[in-house]
């Protein structure tokens, strides 16, 4: 296994921000048919051992690659920056209100009990999920500006535990 | 440039011995085994034509055991040394039974697992599952002649850790080897998925006698990527019964019950749930031991009504796995019910209305699973091209550890797929502090205590710094079966600790060698020409694969490694062809195997990485062609 090849050279893909999921996908699966387990079972144990090595290491790097927040952290990750640092808080203000006014949205949801009102509230976070995306594919792999990709990574973490939050509410509300 | 060989499609490359495999669904109320024969999944049927094979062990005071429907028919007359539903009780300690008190058995709160009392002596629920699966290995070994290659046994997708380490160590324990352990609802998914061709999302809706799954899967090319999985491993058809225990209580008015009244009320209620499958009422009669008499009409909108909450116990993890599969419930395909309490009709009405569509009830949910894992067996044991579909399955509960003021840090989050490894470092609290004790905890809560403690081990030896200095790098890594192993290195010194997770819910190895002599001084077999043959057949095979390994791609490694991995075969061949030299002859054999193992790491490594780099190269003609 060569540690030195990156998660996009494995999936022999380009270094990019904006992913083709089809041939990521594809080649995903193309590589757990090649490496997984359950093709070695009835293998020597070194090569059972291996294969589990394998596999194991091609579900990180479809994970690192798959999930919009992971794939920021990944590609600034090769360009040395810690886009999560704890000490680098740096948020827009705009960003701020918006998520304070969408917190209170959620909030309301819950009292009143408004199943209606989460999804309405769903559709817009992930709508605005889909903008932070764009935008932070447009900073990364075309203006190299890591500092602003940075930032819009953070922001869609934070879109991330808005929407989980929701999924909450959901539990509640349903129970 | 050598010509890649190609066979023909659908042969293996190296034809050989068809290798007897089977699947075996270990179930709450019922067990099957099954097999391919000629291509096709069957369940294999006792002497008497049975497939079912009741999950019931009686104990008796001579040691013997009655297994299945002679067990089951003496659950009345026996009913503390009868053991039913005992799935409910594997990896479980006893404050995790909730009905304990109203069940017939004598608990005992032994460390980890509970056990329980029997005329034949303390039982582990290991023991009692191996019994079960000793009479299904027996029935498959008679129906296939010969002995097994290997089993893979289902589990439910929602079972944590200590659930299933305790069934792969009752398999061991019933002579098995294990091929892997398989989740219920995808074994399901193979049986289905393959007879129907599907592409798509499914959600496989599976309610047994004592633990209900729900698990959404993509089904796309050959590939079964199960997204995300939820459930309940305490509700199930039992719990329906139970319902109507409790009205039948209030009906009758009985006195107080003695184990055998309870346990005889238990049967009349499991049949009138049945019987309400089919019938829109079913008159519940009874004569209990103190001559009192039970004789009421239950209607199924009663049943009904007193079983709603069941059935919405069950539509909540439906909706969790759906969200955490980021899909809406129009965007599934289909919908399959699996387990023998999807007969229902309150059960099938209500998967209907929550997916806005009819579930595919075609096959029989009773064995739907054990033919899947018939199929994943067959596989795995080699029998087929290999390439006709892929598994990837998740775990169904986060795993992490505790730290600092009693709270779980999140390691691998629930729904990733395995294998996986993830490492995370961890620092010290005080000033030259030299140990570090890692709890691993598996479940979704914040506090460690509302989680499930899978393991504790320490990590000692950590050169004094002051606090927060030293690295420690915690690496959790779970394999294909979805077993955790746990290791902790501190990355200054290189002191190391690792954990196999089995201690405090599992079994440990000496508890496993203890049960296996208990049960072989009661068996015919004799325990160690059994393993001498098995180390033998096992060191002939891996001796085999290494010469076939060679032979093709010896180009892959220099002159001294191919000579270690010859020393190393020549030296296993010696051992096998003396056999009997000394008792522990198994057991040397076994060393001359890991020995072999450890040579030729490197020569897989090497064959794999050749082959990621075909498969890749493959992959660009495709994407490009």
């Amino acid at each position: 296994m060569d540690f030195s090849q990156t998660h996009f050279e494995l999936f022999g893909l380009p270094a990019t921000y904006a992913l083709d999921r089809a041939k990521l996908d594809a080649a995903y699966r193309e590589l757990q048919n090649t490496v997984h387990p359950d093709r070695f079972a009835a293998q020597p144990e070194a090569e059972q051992r291996v294969a589990m090595q394998w596999a194991a290491r091609v579900n990180e790097a479809y994970q690192a690659l798959k999930h919009p927040v992971n794939r920021g952290v990944y590609l600034l990750h090769l360009q040395g920056i810690d886009a999560l640092d704890a000490s680098n808080t740096k948020m827009a203000p705009a960003f701020l209100m918006q998520q304070m006014e969408w917190r209170e949205a959620i909030d309301e949801a819950r009292k009143s009990g408004s199943v209606a009102a989460l999804d309405a509230l769903s559709d817009d976070l992930r709508a605005a999920h889909r903008r932070i995306e764009a935008h932070l594919a447009e900073r990364l792999d075309i203006a190299h500006d890591f500092e602003a990709a940075s930032e819009a990574v953070r922001q869609l973490r934070f879109m991330d535990k808005l929407i989980a939050e929701i999924g909450d509410v959901y539990e509640e509300l349903e129970s | 440039m050598a010509l890649l060989q190609i066979s023909e499609p659908g042969m293996s490359t190296a034809p050989h011995q068809h290798r007897l495999a089977v699947g075996i669904d270990l179930g709450t109320t019922n067990s099957l085994v099954a097999t391919v024969r000629s291509g096709l999944a069957v369940v294999l049927d006792d002497e008497a034509g049975r497939s079912l094979l009741p999950s019931v062990v009686r104990y008796h005071t001579n040691g013997a055991t009655d297994v299945g429907f002679t067990a089951q028919s003496a659950q009345n007359i026996d009913p503390r040394n009868t053991i039913v539903s005992v799935k409910r009780f594997m990896g479980r300690g006893v404050a995790d039974i909730e009905d304990a008190a109203s069940l017939p058995y004598r608990f005992v709160d032994a460390p980890g697992m509970v056990q329980l009392k029997t005329a034949a002596g303390v039982k582990s629920p290991v023991e009692v599952s191996a019994e079960i699966l000793k009479v299904l290995r027996e029935r498959a070994e008679v129906s296939l002649g010969g002995e097994l290659v290997g089993a893979v046994i289902t589990v439910p997708a929602y079972f944590d850790d200590a659930q299933r380490q305790a069934t792969k160590d009752a398999a061991q324990l019933a002579g098995l080897n294990v091929l892997r352990l398989l989740n219920e609802p995808t074994a399901a998914a193979i049986a289905y998925g393959l007879d129907n061709a599907s592409e798509g999302v499914y959600a496989v809706y599976d309610l047994g006698g004592g633990t209900f799954d729900i698990s959404i899967l993509r089904l796309s090319k050959g590939v079964f990527e199960v997204l995300s999985t939820n459930g309940d491993s305490a509700l199930g058809g039992d719990d329906f019964d139970q319902r109507i225990f409790c009205w039948m209580l209030e009906q009758g008015r009985f006195a107080p019950l003695c184990a055998g009244d309870a346990r005889l009320l238990l049967t009349k209620a499991r049949d009138a749930k049945e019987a309400l499958t089919e019938h829109t009422d079913v008159r519940v009669t009874a004569m209990l031991s103190t001559g009192e008499m039970m004789d009421a009409t239950l209607t199924q909108t009663a049943f009904n009504a007193m079983t709603a909450s069941l059935v919405g116990k069950t539509l909540a993890p439906t909706r969790k796995a759906l969200r955490d599969a980021g899909l809406a419930v129009d965007e599934v395909k289909g919908v399959v019910m699996v387990g023998g309490s999807t007969r229902m009709p309150c059960i099938r009405q209500a998967v209907a209305d929550f997916f806005g569509q009819t579930p595919l009830t075609n096959l029989d949910p009773d064995k739907v699973v054990a033919l899947g894992a018939a199929m994943q067996a067959d596989v795995l044991a080699g029998n087929r091209a290999g390439d006709d579909w892929l598994l990837l399955d998740v775990i169904p509960l986060s795993l992490g550890l505790e730290t600092m003021g009693g709270l779980t840090e999140k390691v691998i989050p629930r729904n990733t797929t395995i294998p996986t490894a993830r490492a995370q470092d961890f620092t010290t609290f005080k000033d030259g502090q030299t140990a570090m004790g890692v709890h691993v905890l598996q479940g979704e809560r914040e506090l460690a205590s509302d989680c499930r403690s899978l393991a504790r081990f320490e990590l000692r030896g950590i050169p004094p710094m002051v606090a927060g200095a030293a690295r420690i790098r915690v690496t959790f890594q779970v394999d294909a079966d979805g077993l955790l192993s746990v290791s902790a290195r501190e990355q200054s010194s290189g002191v190391e600790a690792s954990v196999q997770v089995k201690p405090s819910y599992g079994l440990g190895d000496d508890d496993i060698t203890r049960m296996l002599k208990d049960a072989f001084t009661h068996a015919k077999d004799d325990m160690y020409a059994r393993a001498l043959n098995e180390q033998v057949v096992d060191a002939q095979g891996l001796i085999a694969a290494t010469r076939a390994a060679l032979a093709e791609d010896g180009a892959l490694i220099d002159a001294a490694e191919t000579a270690e991995i010859e020393a190393a075969i020549a030296a296993l061949e010696k051992l096998i062809s003396s056999p009997d030299v000394e008792p522990n002859h198994h057991l040397v054999i076994k060393r001359g195997i890991e020995a072999l193992n450890a040579v030729t790491t490197g020569f897989a490594q090497r064959r794999m990485d050749r082959n990621v780099r075909r498969a890749m190269a493959g992959q660009k003609l495709e994407t490009f062609g």
